[in-house]
């Protein structure tokens, strides 16, 4: 890959560029991070054992088959989905996803005339407890910059091209207000039930640069 | 502040490229920035806000070269420094200086979850009646602070329609600087595409931002 890439996919410095992958020899960012834990560390200023269990939480715990179950609800249980549209943080914490990132969450249902689309131009704000951490694309300067100039354009890039006569809403997080995508329910899915829906609902259906596609090959019996 | 961090609207930064099968964390150390800077965050000697403005303040050419958790780590420097928890000589040495007392951790490992799932809700309680309706047009204001805001260029003079409120929300601009909390309605004004970006946006498309009372005009 190019410099150009490793730049804007932020894997780091040209030089450690390699070893972070292979762990075989730690980076420079990689020592110094060490020797900050090592500090506080000794400081007391924090546990080792909380760094761990935070670490396992956004590694392990928390993630987009989160959001997918939420989805996959509102797609099933007309209720719900009534709920989750008019008070989606307390929807949500109905099925126990609350906290960091998702304090005050809302739901914007996509339609066949309407096409939302997430971003946070300032930083990289998203909501946590229903995706779990952004992935770098998210982050990235390209996203943040062009998401509210050129936001079909942007789709393009996902290989998503929508007709002229759908609306496109982007919502620009730059409060704590977190932003979920609920994504069209995908024609052919009617047998299916919550549990087998929610292994359709990708990350980048709810951030809102695909749509949700039924999986044929999945659920062909 | 007028810095590199607001990007809305910017060119040249190339096509977004997804990473197929991207892991949470390309590098360990990545996850030890992440939990550093919350568990030290847990001392509660800054908030969310001057957290942001710390990143805010990298120069910029360094803010667009560095990677994300890049940032996290130059951004918990900085945070521990300006607090007094670390000093700039054990930073250097890599040693507590031994004058310091040994603290305690504020945030042990039996406290994450509920640490996590608790989080920190910005909604504040007010007896203020909002001065914006839903339907009514406003007026992004065109200031341009010098500190932290969350008003972004792109939208400041441009007209738009308020959506709805969420109630009152802790004030990022004065909080960033220990300022007070002093909050506010906070809103999600609609931006038609055109008046942002001009007549050649699509008709039907706009842009949500959530701006606080104190960045609006009544038209």
């Amino acid at each position: 890959m190019s410099k150009d890439h490793d730049r804007y996919h932020g894997h780091g410095h040209d030089h450690d560029h390699g070893h972070e992958h292979g762990q075989d020899v730690p980076s420079e960012t990689a020592l110094r991070v060490k020797a900050l834990e090592s500090l506080l560390i000794e400081k007391g200023l924090v546990d080792p054992a909380a760094l761990d269990a935070i670490v396992d939480t956004y590694e392990n715990k928390v993630g987009p088959r989160n959001g997918a179950r939420v989805v996959a609800r509102a797609w099933t249980d007309p209720a719900f989905k009534a709920r989750l549209l008019k008070d989606a943080t307390a929807a949500i914490a109905e099925m126990g996803y609350t906290g960091a990132q998702g304090e005050h969450m809302v739901v914007v249902e996509n339609t066949p005339q309407v096409h939302n689309l997430v971003v946070c131009t300032l930083c990289s704000c998203y909501p946590w407890p229903v995706l779990g951490l952004p992935p770098v694309w998210y982050k990235s300067s390209a996203y943040r910059s062009r998401a509210v100039i050129e936001p079909r354009a942007v789709l393009g890039d996902f290989g998503l091209s929508l007709p002229d006569d759908v609306a496109v809403r982007v919502w620009d997080s730059t409060a704590e207000i977190r932003y979920l995508v609920l994504p069209e329910r995908p024609p052919g899915t009617d047998k299916m039930d919550a549990e087998a829906l929610a292994e359709l609902v990708t990350r980048d259906a709810m951030v809102g640069v695909a749509k949700v596609a039924a999986a044929t090959a999945k659920e062909g019996a | 502040m007028n810095g590199i961090h607001d990007m809305g609207g910017m060119h040249g930064y190339g096509p977004v490229v997804p990473e197929a099968d991207e892991p949470v964390f390309h590098a360990p150390w990545e996850g030890r920035v992440l939990a550093l800077r919350r568990a030290s965050g847990a001392w509660r000697r800054w908030n969310i806000d001057a957290g942001r403005h710390s990143i805010e303040r990298l120069p910029p050419a360094d803010y667009v070269r560095m990677s994300y958790y890049e940032k996290w780590l130059a951004s918990c420097i900085s945070l521990l420094l300006d607090a007094e928890l670390v000093t700039p000589q054990e930073l250097a040495s890599g040693r507590r200086d031994p004058a310091v007392p040994v603290a305690t951790p504020p945030l042990t490992a039996d406290k994450v979850a509920a640490a996590v799932a608790a989080g920190g809700p910005t909604e504040r309680a007010t007896t203020a009646k909002p001065r914006f309706a839903a339907g009514q047009t406003v007026r992004a204001r065109n200031i341009n602070p010098t500190g932290h805001t969350r008003l972004p260029r792109y939208v400041r003079g441009r007209l738009g329609t308020i959506e709805c409120h969420h109630g009152a929300h802790v004030y990022p601009d004065s909080n960033a600087r220990f300022d007070g909390e002093n909050p506010q309605y906070l809103y999600t004004v609609r931006f038609a595409a055109r008046e942002l970006w001009g007549e050649r946006a699509p008709a039907s498309d706009a842009v949500y931002v959530d701006l606080w009372e104190d960045y609006l005009d009544a038209r």
